[in-house]
C-alpha cells in the first residue's frame, strides 16, 4: 500500500472520529470507525492480503462458527476457526443437578444427536454404578433402535445443510422432509422431537407406546425409498461431484494426528467403528457393515453418510425383530424410576400402578419414591469413561463421582469439537468455495462443539 | 474405621486418596439439627492404587511401559506415581516432568500404539492438598483395541503442565479448553488462549471455587433460588 493511501486514511479517520457531548448522566463520547492502517501502520512489502471473518452469523458456516480466513485472491492461505459462541456451561451446570437430571442437559449439547448424548452419559453413569450387566434386554434394543434412527436424522441434516451450503436446495428440502419422518417416531416414543431426555440411567424413560413398534416398521419402507431418492439426486450429479471430489482432502496420518473419528476417518479407508470394536448396548448382536471409502475427500464422506443410513435401517429392522416384551428399566429400586407409563386423562405420562402403591398401600414406598426423585441416587466415588460411535465420531463421556447425588465433574469429548480442528488442514491452499464444502463434510454442530 | 473417623488404610496401600470430607447426612447447614445425623463425618476416598498382578491386558501394557521407560533410562517408579484400576479401566498417574516422554512412548512403541488421543480435560479437587488440579488424558489404541487414562496432578499455585501438542496435535484445542476452564497452563503450547470464554474473561469457570451464578426466579408469589443456592444433598 502506498504512503499516499496511509495519509489519506489517517485524515479520513481523524474526520470520522466524532466528538463528545454532555448529558445529565455525564459526558458521552462517540467513537466511530477508524482505519487499521493508522493504528498498526501499513504493512511493508505485502500486497492484497485480506483477512475475512466468515461468520459467526453466516448461512453457510453450519451454525455459529466463525472462520477467520486469510485470502490471497480467491485462495485461502490460512484458515482458523473461532468457536465459543454457543457455550452454555452444560458441564458446569450438571455439577448442580442430580445424576438423572443430567440427562436433560446432555441431550441439548449436540442437538442433532440427542440419543447419542444421552446414551454416552447413561452408559458412563451405569459403568460408575457397576450395573452395566443389569440393563434389561428390551431397554438396550430400544436404545439401539433410537440411536440408529438418530444416526439417519443426523446424517440427513448433514446432507441437507451441506447441500444447501453448496447450492443444492432440493437436497436440503428432501433432507429435512425425511428427517421429519424420524422425528415423528421420536415424538411418538418420547413425546419430544428433539431434546427428548429419553435414555435414562438404568434404561429408558418409558416403554414404546402401543403399536409403536409397528409404526416404526411401517415407516422404514417409506424412509428407504426416500433415502434412495435423495441419494439418486446427488450421487452421480456432475455439479455435486465437481464441488466435492478431491476437495477437503485429509489422509489417515492427518486424521490420527488430529484425533479425527467418524465418517472423516472412515473416508481414509480405516474401518474404525466403536460399534464393532468396543460394542455397547448389545451391538455385537447386530449384523451391519462398516462403510469405508478411500478417497479421503468430501465426496467420500458424503457417500459414507448415504450408505451408513442404509446400514442403520438394517439395524433398526433387526432391533424390531429382537424386541421382546419385558421391563425397560433396571430392576434395582435404588436407581429405577417408574418407566411403564401410560397417558392419563390430564395428558401426562404416569404409572397408575406405582401411584396406587405409594399413595394407598406403602408408606415406605412413598418415602422411597420421594427420596429417589428429590435427592437421587448416589454413585460410588471414582471416575469412568464411556464412549459411543455417534454419527460424527467418538462421543466420549468422562465422569467423576465423589460418592454424592450429583456428578463431581462431567466432561464430554464431543466429536464435532475435535473434528473441527481439521478445518485448517483441509482448507489451506484451496479455493474459498472449497472451505464451505470442507466444513460441511466435517459436519460440526456448534451445540456440541461449545457445550 | 479408626478412632479418628477415617477409614483404615488397606494393606499394600501407602495412603488413601482423600478428596474431601462430607459432614452431616442431608446437606443442610442452616437450622438446628434434630435428626442427629448432623455429626456424621465421612471422608470421600477415591479408588485405591492397584498392585500387581493387575489382571487381563493391564499387566501386558504395564510391562511394555516399564520396559520402554527403562530403555530410555527412566525408572518406571520415577515417572509413574501410581496405577489405579477401577471399573475395568486403568489410570496411570504420571509425574508432570515425564509426561511428554510417557505419551511419546504410548504413541510410538509397537506394543502400545495408542494412536488416538481423545483429548485432555481438567478436574478440580480443592480439598486435595498440593494436588488440587488434575489433567486427565484418554488414549485409544486402534491397533490393540485398548484404552488407557493418564492423569497428572499439580498444585493450585503452580498449575503448569508440559504441553503434548508436539506429540498429539489433537490436544491443541483440548489444552486451550482446559486452560480456559481450569487455569492449567500448558507450557510449550503454540498459542494458549481461551477457547470458549471471551478473551478478556476473568477467572476459570469450571473450577469449584467459581460460582455457577444465576438469579432467583419468581413464580406465582414463590421465589426459587438459583441452582447453586438451592437445598442440596451431599
Amino acid at each position: 500500500m502506498s504512503t499516499d493511501n496511509v495519509t489519506f486514511s489517517a485524515q479520513a479517520s481523524e474526520e470520522s472520529v466524532a466528538g463528545s457531548y454532555d448529558t445529565t448522566e455525564g459526558r458521552i463520547y462517540n467513537v466511530s470507525g477508524g482505519d487499521w492502517d493508522t493504528v498498526s501502520g501499513a504493512p511493508e512489502g505485502e500486497h492484497d492480503r485480506i483477512v475475512v471473518n466468515m461468520g459467526p452469523q453466516h448461512p453457510s458456516t453450519h451454525g455459529v462458527l466463525r472462520l477467520i480466513l486469510e485470502l490471497d485472491g480467491e485462495t485461502v492461505t490460512e484458515a482458523r476457526a473461532g468457536i465459543g459462541y454457543l457455550h452454555t456451561g452444560i458441564e458446569k451446570n450438571m455439577e448442580y443437578r442430580s445424576w438423572v437430571q443430567g440427562v436433560t442437559f446432555v441431550t441439548r449439547m449436540d442437538y442433532l444427536t440427542p440419543m447419542y448424548n444421552e446414551a454416552a452419559y447413561c452408559l458412563a453413569v451405569e459403568k460408575a454404578l457397576g450395573v452395566t450387566d443389569q440393563i434389561p434386554e428390551r431397554a438396550n434394543v430400544i436404545r439401539v433402535m433410537m440411536m440408529e434412527l438418530n444416526r439417519i436424522s443426523s446424517h440427513l441434516v448433514a446432507l441437507a445443510t451441506g447441500g444447501m451450503e453448496l447450492g443444492a436446495l432440493t437436497a436440503m428440502e428432501f433432507g429435512f422432509r425425511e428427517r421429519e419422518l424420524v422425528l415423528d417416531i421420536f415424538e411418538m416414543v418420547s413425546g419430544l422431537r428433539m431434546n427428548s431426555a429419553y435414555v435414562r440411567p438404568g434404561g429408558v424413560a418409558q416403554d414404546l407406546p402401543e403399536n409403536g413398534a409397528q409404526k416404526i416398521r411401517d415407516t422404514i419402507p417409506l424412509l428407504r425409498k426416500r433415502l434412495k431418492d435423495t441419494a439418486d439426486l446427488l450421487v452421480d450429479n456432475a455439479i455435486w461431484m465437481g464441488r466435492t471430489v478431491d476437495v477437503g482432502y485429509l489422509d489417515l496420518a492427518g486424521c490420527m494426528a488430529l484425533g479425527i473419528t467418524g465418517p472423516i476417518l472412515r473416508s481414509t479407508g480405516l474401518p474404525h467403528d466403536l460399534r464393532k470394536s468396543q460394542p455397547y448396548c448389545g451391538y455385537e448382536n447386530y449384523e451391519f457393515d462398516v462403510i469405508t471409502k478411500t478417497t479421503a475427500d468430501v465426496y467420500g464422506r458424503f457417500l459414507i453418510r448415504i450408505e451408513e443410513m442404509e446400514q442403520s435401517l438394517r439395524i433398526v429392522e433387526q432391533a424390531l425383530d429382537k424386541l421382546r416384551p419385558g421391563p425397560v428399566m433396571i430392576e434395582d429400586k435404588k436407581i429405577a424410576w417408574p418407566a411403564q407409563l401410560s397417558i392419563g386423562s390430564d395428558g401426562q405420562g404416569n404409572s397408575p400402578e406405582h401411584i396406587r402403591e405409594i399413595m394407598s398401600e406403602s408408606m415406605e414406598g412413598l418415602i422411597h419414591h420421594f427420596k429417589l426423585v428429590t435427592e437421587g441416587f448416589r454413585v460410588p466415588a471414582g471416575q469412568v469413561y464411556a464412549a459411543v460411535e455417534s454419527p460424527k465420531g467418538e462421543l466420549g463421556c468422562h465422569i467423576v463421582s465423589s460418592g454424592g447425588t450429583r456428578p463431581y465433574r462431567v466432561h464430554f469429548r464431543d466429536p464435532s469439537f475435535t473434528n473441527l480442528q481439521a478445518t485448517a488442514a483441509m482448507c489451506e491452499g484451496s479455493m474459498i468455495s472449497d472451505v464451505i464444502a470442507a466444513v460441511a463434510s466435517i459436519d460440526p454442530v456448534m451445540g456440541g462443539v461449545d457445550r | 474405621m479408626t478412632d479418628s473417623g477415617m477409614p483404615a488404610v488397606p494393606q499394600g496401600v501407602e495412603e488413601l486418596d482423600i478428596i474431601g470430607i462430607r459432614h452431616g447426612a442431608f446437606g443442610t447447614t442452616n437450622g438446628g439439627d434434630t435428626s442427629g445425623f448432623g455429626g456424621l463425618v465421612d471422608p470421600i476416598v477415591m479408588p485405591a492404587p492397584a498392585t500387581r498382578p493387575f489382571g487381563g491386558w493391564f499387566d501386558e501394557v504395564s510391562d511394555e511401559i516399564e520396559l520402554a521407560l527403562g530403555a530410555h533410562g527412566l525408572p518406571a517408579t520415577q515417572a509413574i506415581e501410581k496405577v489405579v484400576i477401577y471399573r475395568d479401566e486403568i489410570t496411570y498417574h504420571v509425574r508432570r516432568e515425564h509426561l511428554v516422554a510417557f505419551v511419546t512412548l504410548l504413541r510410538d512403541e509397537p506394543g502400545l500404539r495408542f494412536e488416538l488421543c481423545l483429548g485432555v480435560s481438567g478436574v478440580h479437587y480443592p480439598d486435595e492438598a498440593r494436588r488440587e488440579l488434575h489433567a486427565v488424558y484418554h488414549f485409544l489404541s486402534i491397533t490393540h483395541n485398548r484404552r488407557v487414562r493418564v492423569e497428572v496432578s499439580v498444585p493450585d499455585g503452580d498449575a503448569v503442565i508440559p504441553s503434548i501438542v508436539s506429540v498429539y496435535p489433537t490436544c491443541d484445542w483440548h489444552e486451550r479448553e482446559t486452560w480456559d476452564f481450569f487455569g492449567i497452563e500448558f507450557t510449550g503450547h503454540p498459542a494458549l488462549t481461551r477457547m470458549m470464554m471471551p478473551d478478556d474473561w476473568v477467572g476459570h469457570p469450571q473450577r469449584k471455587d467459581y460460582p455457577l451464578g444465576g438469579i432467583p426466579v419468581e413464580y406465582k408469589g414463590g421465589t426459587i433460588p438459583p441452582p447453586d443456592q438451592r437445598r442440596s444433598y451431599n
